[in-house]
């Protein structure tokens, strides 16, 4: 991941030797000057004439112009998918939608590296993270799934299943086609057609999903694409023709939007934020457990709702490790997402950084220890440098809230049941981390941990076919695997 | 000679085991179907249901460390518990309306249903859980664990088959419960209190307060350490806008017909887990 094998922590520029960039091209990528909104098969215009700016993050360059979706055009693709799902999706036999879908997982292979830069540039994450994870899972995801579209009545049996028909989705921004991936892949094998909002700092990977949508020929209207911010989402929900909600964002929203469906009896599934606790008992394999930790927190710019974000380290091991911890994040290296050689790109949007900025703010007020390591940040764009915040009690806003930023709290811990009784001291309950050597330990510890998925002895691994989702107020229902597949069908007897 | 005066049964609130007063000190009368006075049944507050509450937090990790084989044995004792009292259901759902075929079948069935759930204790998880094949050298596995705490609005009608019906599918995989319950309806509910609280389940993994359903919903649905509200016996004037604040943190709301028998409803009071673990030398 750094520039260097050095194990005291010095960069290739203490020898002297400059650093050469590796700038992936965008020269594959062509991004249009406005796009319109994707209802019905077709790029349409909006009918309220609104459009909004999406940039570049880590310049902040105009990309494009983006149609902002009314509550009209919301109707609109409502009906579209509701015409769509009468005329075409729900007749048609499982074995034909799965080929739809092996297609779009087909065109997303061949596109890939197209996929990547455009993720990149729209959203800031290192070119890295969009090329071997974001593009590679997304294409998985429809690949699993378009091999249950015939074979539902293996998953449940004895049910009489059936689609909930039109289907609304909300997304967020920081994995733009993979969360379009995890959303549409199940909801179209189950035999849904779906209104799908993708967040608007990152439309454009959504916008040439559309693209592929319409290439590989899959009837209008099944999948609709609108664009816009809060308010358009809030038309989604609260349209009455929408059969089914799942939304994928923050907490606050996702509150409001239960609020919204559990008065209709609306069927929700909910994947809201975290607050993970990363656990690293004594024994543990520490060159492994550093390496985790950093992908742990600093993944993505830490913009992670699983991200692995309160460290929880044994006081026996708790210097060493956080002084090997600082040195492994000197070598990290921040800066132009396209680069191949970035570990840590730029924030999403100025919002973001503000709010990153403002807690981390809060964190130092209440008696943290701030840590940041040498690196210089470009002086466009949005850019935040990894930190780590020591000193950090129980009670403090940075140890209970979600800070969705390249941000690590570390506390301490003595016993195994203490780390636990810190593990689960949070309202979220998305993941946990826990390293040790001794497998014993690890079986107590992730029986225990209120968390709905664990990672032990490694972190952030994601696949089709390993349910995600939240305990708590993480949020409910799951994506992923046979038990993904529970939201998207009525009386599917359980597997949720 | 003495003896010829009926002593009447107390109806008072279960929690933690015990059969205290409402601490407000507030009793409603039920009436039997001639008008006559059955009892005068406690009327619990917002203070007892979080006592109540407070007593299944309590029990809840306790309960569901309990092997899946001691849960079985338990629930399949509330069952032996029951049939040895069913001439006290059938006088009791009598007093309050139900004619004596309806009253004895529903609680031949109300028996099966413990039984059939006792069944399901060590078997749920072998079929809602999974391992995953991920494209990688990691053991992937999701297995069921309980929610927690659950909030039952009991349902009116049936009201002996109707709250056991929602009871077994919740605590059977280590969830612990607090029931409301309200009318006719609470004689029963007290009644299957008595019968728990003699059929081994621990103090604490049922509680059950009677009173009124639509003052206590509220306090239900907006305690921040209730996991999950089983709405199945709400009324249906019910003003749904008073369901919004289960939504304080973020509680599961399910509502089912109210009595049903399915795995679907073990399935309601789950969260599934999954753990990775690299696999190598």
């Amino acid at each position: 991941m750094g520039n260097s094998n050095s194990k005291d922590g010095s960069s290739l520029e203490d020898f002297g030797i400059e650093y050469a960039s590796a700038v992936e091209s965008t020269s594959l990528v062509n991004i249009k000057d406005k796009y319109g909104l994707f209802i019905d098969g077709n790029f349409v215009e909006s009918s309220s004439g609104k459009s909004f700016k999406t940039l570049d993050p880590s310049t902040e360059k105009p990309l494009s112009v983006v149609t902002e979706a009314s509550s009209d055009d919301v109707d609109r693709a409502v009906r579209a998918a509701s015409v769509s799902y009468e005329k075409y999706w729900k007749k048609m036999p499982g074995a034909d939608r799965a080929r739809y879908l092996f297609r779009i997982a087909r065109h997303l292979q061949e596109r890939a590296r197209e996929f990547a830069v455009l993720e990149t540039l729209d959203g800031g994450k290192p070119i890295k993270e969009s090329r071997d994870v974001d593009l590679p899972l997304a294409a998985a995801h429809f690949f699993y799934h378009a091999g249950w579209a015939d074979k539902l009545e293996y998953a449940f049996p004895q049910r009489k299943l059936e689609p909930h028909g039109v289907v609304g989705q909300i997304i967020p921004w920081n994995f733009p086609l993979l969360m379009a991936a995890w959303k549409l892949a199940p909801a179209l094998a189950c035999g849904n057609t779906v209104v799908l909002k993708p967040a608007e700092t990152t439309p454009l990977t959504a916008l040439l999903l559309a693209e592929v949508i319409r290439d590989v020929d899959l009837p209008p209207g099944v999948v609709n694409i609108v664009t816009g911010a809060g308010k358009t989402g809030s038309a989604i929900v609260e349209h009455p023709e929408v059969n089914k909600l799942a939304f994928t964002g923050s907490t606050e929203v996702g509150k409001l939007i239960q609020r919204s469906a559990v008065r209709r009896n609306l069927p929700l599934t909910l994947e809201l934020g975290g607050k993970a606790p990363h656990v690293i008992f004594e024994d543990a394999a520490l060159d492994q457990a550093i390496e985790g930790v950093i992908n742990g927190i600093f993944f993505n710019q830490g913009h992670v709702c699983c991200a692995g974000s309160r460290l929880l380290v044994q006081e026996s091991i708790a210097d060493n490790f956080i002084d090997r911890l600082q040195k492994r994040i000197e070598l990290l290296r921040v800066g132009n997402p396209l680069d191949k050689n970035t570990d840590i790109g730029a924030i999403n949007s100025q919002a973001q950084l503000e709010r990153i900025d403002q807690l981390v703010k809060a964190g130092i007020e209440e008696g943290a220890e701030v840590f940041k390591p040498s690196c210089s940040l470009p002086e466009n764009g949005y850019w935040y440098p990894p930190t780590v915040l020591t000193g950090v009690q129980q009670s403090h806003r940075v140890a209970r809230e979600e800070i969705f930023g390249p941000v690590l709290v570390v506390q301490t811990f003595r016993t195994p049941e203490e780390a636990l009784e810190k593990a689960n001291n949070t309202p979220y309950g998305l993941s946990a981390g826990v390293w040790t050597e001794k497998g014993s330990l690890i079986h107590w510890m992730t029986e225990r941990l209120r968390a709905g998925v664990i990672w032990a002895n490694t972190f952030n691994k994601f696949d089709p076919t390993s349910p995600f989702g939240g305990y708590k107020e993480s949020g409910f229902g799951r994506e992923g695997g046979m038990h993904g597949l529970a939201a998207y069908l009525k009386n599917s007897g359980g597997r949720s | 000679m003495t003896g010829k005066i009926p002593i009447a049964k107390t109806y008072k609130l279960f929690i933690d085991g015990a059969f205290p007063r409402s601490e407000s000190g507030r009793t409603f009368s039920v009436n039997d179907t001639e008008g006559e006075l059955i009892a005068n049944v406690s009327q619990a507050s917002r203070k007892d249901f979080r006592e109540a509450v407070r007593a299944a937090r309590a029990a809840q990790l306790p309960w569901a460390s309990r092997t899946a084989y001691n849960r079985g044995q338990i629930l399949y004792r509330v069952a032996e518990m029951l049939e040895s009292r069913k001439t006290e259901f059938v006088e009791l759902l009598k007093s309050i309306g139900v004619n004596s075929r309806s009253a004895a079948r529903e609680i031949e069935d109300s028996i099966q249903r413990w039984v059939w759930y006792a069944g399901w204790s060590d078997k749920y998880s072998q079929i809602l859980g999974s391992v995953n094949p991920v494209s990688g050298p990691y053991f992937n596995f999701t297995v069921p664990e309980p929610t927690g705490v659950v909030g039952i609005i009991a349902p009116t009608e049936p009201s002996m088959l109707g709250l056991i019906s929602r009871l077994a599918p919740a605590i059977v995989s280590g969830n612990t419960v607090v029931v409301v319950s309200e009318g006719h309806s609470s004689l029963t509910s007290v009644t299957i209190g008595e019968v728990l609280a003699t059929s081994d389940v621990p103090a604490g993994v049922v509680n059950i307060l009677t009173g009124d359903q639509t003052d206590l919903l509220p306090w239900m649905v907006g305690h921040l350490d209730v996991n999950a509200v089983d709405i199945s016996g709400i009324s249906p004037e019910t003003d749904p806008a008073l369901l919004e604040e289960a939504a304080s943190n973020v509680k599961r709301v399910i509502s089912r017909q109210v009595n049903e028998e399915s795995l679907e409803l073990i399935s309601d009071f789950l969260e599934m887990k999954t753990v990775w673990h690299p696999i190598g030398r």
